[in-house]
């Protein structure tokens, strides 16, 4: 493959996620406003189609401010830092049926075959907390210092949760290829249903490593201004804005990946299907899939309430923590013991898995309800 | 290309078409947009009160706590990831009705860590005599690979008992937590007097307190 075709598909790739966020936007309000018994943008174009686009003039023509005081240049870094590192957590995501094996196939990935996606793409979403914290802590402004650190805080705890939840994808998996986990899941059943535990653990930290409802903690406007994009304004503030629904996209894409089989539909499109056709299809339920997740984000995000930051600690470090390690150890042993008997057949250790899980979560639940009752004598 | 210089060369043809995207977008802005300065809009925001101080100031303990406990964890689950894939890799080929030739070819150039295009079983030329690793080493590693965890994640777990036992991972912190309840409050007043020479309500003494 020659670096101009590469460059013509990270371009059209990028630009096409840019779009994608401008739309994702005005779903967002749409949503929201129907949630809330309202209509929404309406003004611009038919129905509020043109919001997009008048939102970007408004962000290129707003007048610019920097507070005196704020450090100029880690100012102007950190929507740059938020921006580049959120699409370029999308380089190995892939849209659409890859195979590295075959090069004549159409690769719908930026970068094909990369045996460390996962690690990567946990790196590299990972530096997007620098954007946060330079951003708020730049401004010298108290609002922004406090959201920053708090975002700081929340994004390096939910991410231990998020790697372990991961981590039993990968023991069944047997890669940290994409385009693999894809595979593992082709021939047999959508991990989901191997990994409930697993998946309602990653979906907890994903919406709280994207900044998302009900763990939008760092830009509480409630209590914080606007967190630690208070002191920007114009295309900087886009540039926030943007990295931000561009994770989005990434998180979705990956969820949809990760546990719901990717581009496998049963019944209709198969691993083996080849051809023009069938590869369209593909990216469609992809695309379908990973859209479910994004509504279902924003549903999320309009009915419930935010977490205190407490609690938010709490949820992370006492609860996620500890259940996603077992979950890891669960997965190992299943899958250990599994193999053992010659008990290759997995809808067995699905089940076997579920009955585990559903025992110690029916444990803990009444542990806490216990506890809880017991503290609720002294009111607190 | 192997594998390891194309994600270098993507990256780089990636980051630099990143950085490209967000300066043209910050460079049309400050082309296009209006430029009218005052005094009042170099201040910071917030909520209209005169602003008292830098924000450069010291801030919370806690903060540092959790991003030290993070590095620990981080590091820990940065390992987790080789060891699972080459755990599920070993126990596969342990497994002994995995007994096609090409799989065991491809799986065990997984395991030597071969590049992606070479561990599909389909890239095996068919009848190769290339060698693959045996059920019964494959046993071994995979017995290597869960005590390597178990003691791994054994060393894991007691420092994540002791911290929380120390009340690291509590994030509030507060003297109210170590207030006694009426009943002991009333108990502690009824022992003899000697015994309890300072009494307050915010005793310091608690393990929920200790701080490094």
């Amino acid at each position: 493959m020659t670096v101009v075709w590469i460059v013509l598909k990270i371009l059209v790739v990028t630009a096409f996620i840019q779009l994608a966020v401008a739309y994702l936007i005005l779903l967002e309000r749409k949503i929201a406003a129907y949630i809330q018994q309202r209509i929404g943008p309406n003004r611009a174009g038919w129905h509020g189609i043109l919001q997009p686009i008048a939102d970007g003039v408004k962000f290129l023509l707003k007048e610019d401010f920097v507070p005196e005081s704020a450090n100029k240049f880690l100012h102007a870094l950190a929507p740059a830092i938020a921006m580049v590192t959120a699409v370029m957590a999308f380089a190995v995501v892939p849209f659409g049926p890859t195979d590295p094996s075959d090069p004549d196939a159409p690769q719908f990935v930026i970068a094909p075959g990369i045996d460390v996606g996962l690690l990567y793409i946990f790196s590299v979403s990972s530096l997007a907390v620098y954007a946060v914290i330079l951003g708020g802590w730049a401004s010298n402004n108290k609002y922004s210092f406090l959201g920053g650190l708090r975002s700081a805080a929340q994004v390096i705890s939910y991410e231990i949760p998020l790697g372990l939840a991961v981590l039993g994808v990968i023991l069944l998996a047997r890669s940290l290829n994409l385009e693999q986990i894809v595979a593992a899941q082709a021939d047999r059943v959508w991990f989901v249903f191997y990994q409930p535990l697993g998946f309602l653990i990653f979906l907890a930290a994903a919406f709280a490593e994207t900044n998302r409802a009900p763990f939008d903690l760092p830009e509480c406007e409630q209590e914080l201004v606007g967190g630690y994009h208070t002191e920007y304004s114009g295309m900087k503030f886009a540039l926030f804005f943007l990295g931000e629904y561009t994770h989005i996209i990434t998180v979705s894409y990956l969820t949809a990946i990760l546990f719901f089989g990717g581009w496998d539909l049963p019944f209709i499109v198969s691993a083996d299907d080849r051809g023009f056709l069938a590869g369209l299809l593909k990216v469609l339920v992809l695309l379908v899939k990973a859209f479910c997740m994004i509504v279902f984000m924003m549903w999320v995000r309009w009915t419930l309430p935010r977490f205190r930051f407490d609690q938010l600690m709490r949820l992370a470090w006492k609860a996620l923590i500890p259940l996603a390690l077992l979950n890891l150890v669960l997965t190992a042993v299943l899958v250990h013991v599994a193999r053992s008997f010659g008990l290759v057949d997995q809808f067995r250790v699905a089940v076997a898995y579920l009955w585990v899980i559903g025992a110690i979560v029916l444990v803990i639940a009444v542990g806490w309800l216990i506890n809880a009752s017991r503290r609720s004598a002294y009111g607190t | 290309m192997t594998p390891y210089v194309s994600l270098a060369s993507y990256l780089v043809l990636f980051l630099l078409g990143g950085f490209i995207a967000v300066f043209a977008a910050l460079v049309v802005g400050w082309l296009v947009r209006p430029n009218n300065p005052a005094e009042d809009k170099l201040e910071v925001y917030e909520c209209g009160e005169p602003t008292i101080g830098s924000s450069w100031i010291q801030f919370d303990l806690r903060f540092y706590v959790v991003a030290l406990l993070f590095v620990v964890f981080d590091v820990e689950v940065a390992f987790f990831f080789p060891w699972a894939t080459v755990f599920g890799t070993a126990r596969h080929l342990a497994d002994p009705s995995v007994t096609e030739q090409s799989v065991r070819a491809a799986l065990t150039a997984k395991l030597a860590g071969a590049p992606i295009e070479e561990v599909r079983p389909q890239a095996v030329p068919e009848g190769s005599t290339q060698e693959a690793i045996s059920h019964e080493d494959a046993w071994t590693i995979t017995a290597l690979a869960v005590a390597d965890l178990a003691v791994f994640f054994g060393v894991i777990l007691l420092g994540f008992a002791y911290l929380w036992k120390r009340g690291d991972i509590e994030w509030v912190r507060s003297t109210l937590a170590e207030e006694r309840t009426p009943e002991e409050l009333v108990e502690e007043l009824a022992a003899p007097e000697e015994e309890q020479p300072q009494l307050t309500l915010t005793g310091a003494s608690s393990a929920t307190s200790s701080s490094p």
